[in-house]
């Protein structure tokens, strides 16, 4: 293996370690908003700091390549590596925030189940994974099949919208829990879309094709 | 501020390399041995017919007492080599130089052709001075001397064209150096860069164009060099002209090119042959000698300052 | 949020595939092409340089040919003037059109074709003459013999060859007194003198350093406006940078040719792309 190529798996190693830590940040987050664990909550602010860091890398490391002039598919790659590491990055933060909302909740009473919110989560880092895994596979229809999906996280959380609203207006008293709720619901919508994200740039990266915005240059014109 | 006498040991030297200084005695001795032979001729020539110099002798012509130290004069001699010297080279640089073009611009260099061109080139230069006398003899005057007298002089007795003239003893000359001057301008076309002969034919030159406003102003160094070689050999030759043009005694000077002309080398030849006394005629000998290598050095150092000139001119403008 | 958003330029431009006949061929971004091979294979006494290659190059655009040491880049470059012909040994199959004229047609003088393709060489080979004789040289060729055409000549072409204001005031000083960079331009301005319609370039910039390979491609694209433009490269980057068409060959066949940016982002072949990323051997 050449230096060279030495180097870009290197970049690409670094951005699956981002990866797995941003999976990690968001299940922490998560789990510490259902089992009320402040500490959990607070440990994923430290590992958000992390990722922060590795993004710094990523981009460092990326512009020392580009210098080098690469072509082809090398550009490619060092040009989904910079956008994908945005991806995880802001990922990280939306854990953070869903972490810090978790807190505020763990303060009053549990409102509801957690139903929804879990769904969300579970379908969410499922195209995270897939996006990962189709990354280092180079599955191109794989990561091709998570753009769709994302719909699916989008109409959840307008539902957990809708049913916030509702018990918002049933209850002055639970204004504020609903708000942290849909914060959190967003941030997790949120958390999809930057996997899904990822899922486009594999498909550039391996096809050299540009498949974002499809959806709203024609067929799709839900908003 | 580093003394020299703590110089790093890594550097000192690992002793004494008794090859190189022994090939540095070896070539120092052979240039001085050479240069030695050269001084000792020179020195020898110049001791001895210094004496015999004066403006007298070099601007006077001679009678028939030439073997009288007083009355002898050499400038018909001067005039005779200087003269057939020219000739020759009127006649040897355009036929070396269009045949070095030939082989070297056009000429397939592996075809048969070629080669047997090439070898009939080496071997001329192989053949001996007394030999080209003889081919001219037989080949310029008897047949190209003869044939003209039958074609314009039919009905003289007296052969006009069909004996020794310095037209002849000049051809001669020039086919024997004919060797030298092709060599020189081949080796002074081969050494220009064929980038320029592709730049020039990209532009869409012929190769006509090409060799002659490019390669050939570019090789003329080279073939100045080449006649230089030419005229030093030939100026010095003596056999070639012995039974060519060359006269025993003449009264006059060459003035049409039937005429035969007096020449310093034969000169020489004549005086240590025919001299009745040879004691007296000795420093006659030698002052001829030094003015004939005073002429041919004459000779080689203007042509060599004309190519410097051009060398120069080259370098800066054109 | 329900209307359709409107085609924004992309960050990747779309760009034609120019190796499939289609009728997007005909729009406005194809022109009509100015250098036609069809078939053309070539051999060196037994060895063959060229093998069947098929390529149209358009006028007035930078063409790049990219490949390895001994692909045939160069041998193809010299077919497009005939100086091929000056070697021995050499056989020509199948056709070369330049204006939709075959070039080895039985009317065709190699000396006239010349005056209009033009060539630069790797190694600048300015004659040793002045920077003025350099020019003329080329234009005496042509027929021009007035002193006022040819100096006014001789200062366009310098201004095109983006020389004029380092040599203006030493005209008459020897070609051989310029830096590596100012001969190669100087090469470029005795070519262009003539006003060729295509200007063929053999890795004009690879002996010259960075600074100076900058200007001769700055010059490239200044030039495109006037000339169509050939140029054979080692650098991929330098392909990249000034080509609008690139061709790939390897091993004397044209494995890949089409618009820079299809050949540099995303090729189409593998080869081309091991070759392009460096992967190669």
């Amino acid at each position: 293996m050449s230096h060279f190529e030495q180097e870009l798996a290197d970049l690409k190693d670094t951005l699956l370690r981002m990866a797995s830590l941003a999976k990690d940040v968001v299940n922490k987050s998560v789990k510490a908003l259902i089992e009320r664990d402040d500490e959990l909550a607070r440990a994923v602010k430290e590992e958000d700091n992390a990722i922060d860091e590795l993004e710094i890398l990523v981009d460092e490391k990326s512009v020392l390549l580009l210098s080098k002039a690469p072509l082809a598919n090398d550009l490619r790659l060092i040009t989904v590596a910079l956008k994908t590491s945005h991806d995880l990055e802001r990922v990280g933060d939306e854990a953070t925030t869903i972490a810090r909302r978790a807190i505020e909740l763990g303060k009053e009473p549990q409102l509801k189940d957690y139903i929804d919110i879990p769904r969300m989560t579970n379908m969410a880092m499922e195209m995270l994974d897939d996006a990962l895994d189709a990354f280092v596979t180079a599955d191109v229809n794989k990561a091709k099949a998570i753009v769709p999906r994302d719909k699916e996280v989008d109409a959840l959380n307008k539902q957990m919208q809708r049913e916030l609203a509702g018990y918002m207006v049933e209850d002055p008293k639970n204004i504020t829990r609903c708000l942290h709720l849909m914060t959190i619901s967003k941030s997790l919508e949120r958390v999809a879309d930057h996997a899904k994200n990822i899922a486009e740039e594999v498909v550039f990266l391996y096809e050299g094709r540009d498949i974002r915005h499809a959806a709203n240059l024609g067929t799709d014109q839900q908003s | 501020m580093t003394d020299p006498s703590r110089a790093p040991e890594r550097f000192r030297s690992r002793g004494f390399d008794a090859a190189s200084f022994f090939f540095s005695g070896v070539t120092g001795i052979a240039t001085a041995i050479i240069l030695g032979i050269l001084a000792i001729i020179l020195l020898n020539i110049t001791w001895h017919g210094w004496d015999g110099i004066s403006l007298r002798f070099i601007v006077s012509g001679t009678d028939q007492d030439m073997f009288d130290v007083n009355k002898a004069g050499v400038l018909p001699m001067i005039v005779g080599t200087s003269a057939r010297v020219i000739l020759m080279t009127i006649f040897v640089i355009p036929v070396g130089v269009i045949t070095a073009i030939h082989l070297t611009e056009y000429a397939n260099p592996v075809s048969i052709h070629t080669r047997i061109i090439r070898g009939a080139v080496n071997n001329l230069a192989g053949v001996p001075s007394i030999v080209f006398g003889l081919f001219g003899l037989g080949f310029f005057i008897g047949f190209v001397g003869g044939e003209m007298d039958a074609l314009f002089y039919p009905d003289s007795d007296e052969p006009v064209w069909g004996k020794p003239a310095i037209l002849w003893a000049s051809m001669t000359l020039a086919v024997m150096t004919l060797p030298v001057v092709i060599v020189a301008t081949e080796e002074s076309l081969k050494a220009i860069a064929p980038g320029l002969r592709e730049a020039s034919l990209a532009l869409g030159a012929t190769k006509l164009q090409t060799v002659a406003k490019v390669v050939l102003p570019q090789a003329l160094p080279g073939i100045l060099t080449g006649g230089i070689l030419s005229i030093s050999r030939a100026a010095g030759e003596v056999a070639p002209i012995l039974f060519t043009g060359a006269a025993y005694y003449m009264s006059g000077y060459p003035t049409r090119p039937t005429d035969q002309f007096m020449d310093l080398g034969y000169h020489v030849f004549i005086l240590s042959t025919q001299s009745p006394n040879i004691e007296q005629t000795r420093p006659i000998l030698y002052a001829t000698v030094l003015v004939l290598l005073l002429l041919t050095f004459t000779l080689n150092i203007v042509a060599v300052l004309v190519r410097a000139k051009m060398r120069r001119g080259m370098r800066q403008s054109h | 949020m329900s209307e359709p958003q409107a085609t924004t330029p992309m960050t990747r431009p779309t760009v034609q595939n120019r190796e499939t006949e289609t009728d997007a061929d005909a729009d406005a971004d194809a022109v009509a092409p100015l250098i036609e091979v069809e078939g053309l294979s070539l051999h060196y006494g037994d060895a063959q340089a060229l093998k069947n290659i098929s390529v149209s190059i358009r006028e007035k655009v930078v063409t790049a040919f990219i490949g390895p040491s001994g692909c045939g880049k160069s041998t193809l470059l010299r077919c497009f003037n005939r100086m091929n012909d000056l070697i021995d040994n050499v056989r020509i199959e199948g056709r070369v059109a330049i204006g939709g004229e075959d070039i080895h047609g039985p009317d065709v003088d190699p000396i006239e074709l010349r005056k209009q393709v033009g060539m630069v060489f790797q190694r600048s080979n300015p004659f040793p003459k002045s920077i003025h004789e350099n020019i003329a040289y080329a234009l005496r060729l042509h027929g021009m013999r007035d002193k006022d055409a040819l100096d006014q000549a001789i200062e366009t072409s310098l201004k095109q060859a983006a020389l004029w204001d380092e040599v203006k005031d030493r005209l008459h000083t020897s070609a051989l007194g310029l830096s590596g960079g100012q001969q190669q331009r100087l090469c470029i301005a005795r070519a262009i003198a003539i006003k060729p319609s295509i200007l063929l370039m053999d890795e004009p910039a690879s002996a010259l350093d960075p600074i100076a390979t900058a200007r001769i491609e700055d010059l490239a694209l200044e030039l495109k406006n006037d000339f169509t433009i050939v140029i054979v490269t080692h650098n991929m980057q330098q392909a990249a940078r000034i080509s609008d068409d690139t061709a790939f060959f390897y091993l004397g066949e044209l494995i890949e040719f089409n618009a820079t940016s299809r050949i540099f982002t995303n090729p189409s072949h593998k080869q081309t792309e091991d070759y392009v990323t460096g992967r190669f051997g």
